[in-house]
């Protein structure tokens, strides 16, 4: 009588759906390098070109948010930057968070807060009026004056 | 020059007295773990395993801990010394700092049971789930051929000896004890990377789980708690890799 040998591991029950840690990880390791470079560039234009930290003013920020380059590079800066963090903060609770409900709670916090600060970021960003009506010339960027 | 020889004063080998305080608990009497102190007359050779044999054997026979080869292979005594986590039979008294106190206790993360003794299962439960054995379909006539580079991709991590001494000093799985561990996935790595072995896609999904290898925070304490050598982050690393690409 021949007899057959268990298999040693009974399949441990896995949770279904779908498991976006690995795209979360290879998020963090590229938004990392990206934000480098862009935070850099950012800090390097703000405070080292030209004038450096003195140049910043009203008419500097207007100037810089009315140009599509910087208003695309603020708003990658924007969108990376939270999604990074937030996911970041997600990890730890995840981490140290043991109720299920309470993990729930926080981690739906942390998503309608970058949410919220996305979409207002990036409403700014795109609808900043660098010349508002009736602020003295002095303080607004040099092209106001124009139109 | 015989009388000479024979005169030579015998070498005294010096002694130190070397005091231990160990984190004691009996599920039995006490609440909480208390740490006691023991001073023991040791030899800069000695280990902290035989300071444990000291004290067990002539003066408290009710200190618990575990071993089996006392030669750093059996993986039994795997404790924390001093705050890291190393074997009780590979660590000299002469590698610590013997004019302050040797603190020890048990590995961190697994349910304590008595003194230096906790309970082993949640590690071999995961190290289970990575299903370490070979799986292949064919049946050689002789042996299954590898050539040495093949093994050499994961001669590194056929070295472990699941003393626990890695998981037990990850962060990660201090948190909820949920996920894998390094042991589990250095082990799944000496199967993965085994071209004798085809269930390397099997376990790769296994370990892509929630709680597997993307938990991990390359803090290396893994690696640096390791009494093997193992480079337990790089192999970590390199199953991720595997992960990312979609192929071994």
């Amino acid at each position: 009588m021949s007899s057959t040998i268990e298999s040693p591991r009974a399949a441990a029950p896995r949770r279904k759906g779908a498991n976006w840690e690995k795209w979360g990880w290879i998020y963090m390791r590229v938004s990392g390098v990206l934000l480098v470079v862009l935070i850099f560039g950012h800090l390097f234009t703000n405070l080292m070109v030209g004038d450096g930290i003195s140049a910043i003013d009203f008419g500097f920020v207007g100037g810089k948010l009315s140009q599509p380059f910087w208003q695309w590079w603020d708003v990658a800066m924007l969108w990376l930057a939270l999604i990074h963090g937030a996911n970041g903060m997600r990890t730890l609770v995840n981490d140290y968070v043991r109720s299920e409900t309470a993990r729930k709670v926080l981690n739906g916090a942390l998503f309608a807060v970058a949410a919220v600060l996305i979409i207002l970021g990036t409403l700014v960003v795109f609808t900043f009026d660098p010349c508002p009506a009736g602020a003295s010339a002095d303080l607004l960027p040099s092209f106001c004056g124009a139109a | 020059m015989a009388d000479h020889v024979a005169e030579a004063p015998v070498p005294t080998i010096e002694s130190f007295t070397v005091t231990l305080i160990i984190r004691r608990f009996d599920p039995e009497v006490d609440e909480e773990p208390r740490w006691v102190d023991y001073d023991v007359e040791m030899y800069a050779t000695d280990r902290i395993l035989d300071a444990l044999h000291k004290i067990k054997w002539e003066v408290d026979g009710s200190l618990t801990f575990r071993r089996s080869c006392a030669h750093g292979i059996c993986g039994s005594d795997a404790m924390r010394i001093n705050g890291r986590n190393r074997l009780a039979c590979k660590t000299l008294i002469k590698d610590l700092d013997i004019s302050q106190p040797i603190y020890v206790e048990a590995i961190k993360g697994l349910p304590l049971e008595k003194d230096l003794v906790v309970d082993m299962e949640p590690f071999f439960e995961s190290y289970r789930q990575i299903q370490p054995f070979l799986q292949a379909s064919s049946k050689p006539e002789k042996e299954r051929i590898q050539s040495v580079a093949e093994r050499e991709r994961f001669d590194d991590t056929t070295k472990c000896i699941l003393c626990a001494a890695c998981t037990s000093s990850c962060p990660v799985f201090w948190t909820d004890g949920q996920y894998f561990g390094p042991a589990a996935i250095v082990n799944a790595h000496r199967f993965i990377f085994d071209s004798r072995d085809e269930a390397a896609n099997v376990r790769l999904d296994i370990l892509n789980d929630k709680e597997g290898v993307w938990r991990c925070r390359t803090t290396f304490n893994c690696t640096e708690a390791c009494p093997r050598g193992i480079q337990v982050t790089q192999a970590i690393a390199e199953v991720k890799q595997a992960m990312i690409r979609g192929k071994v």
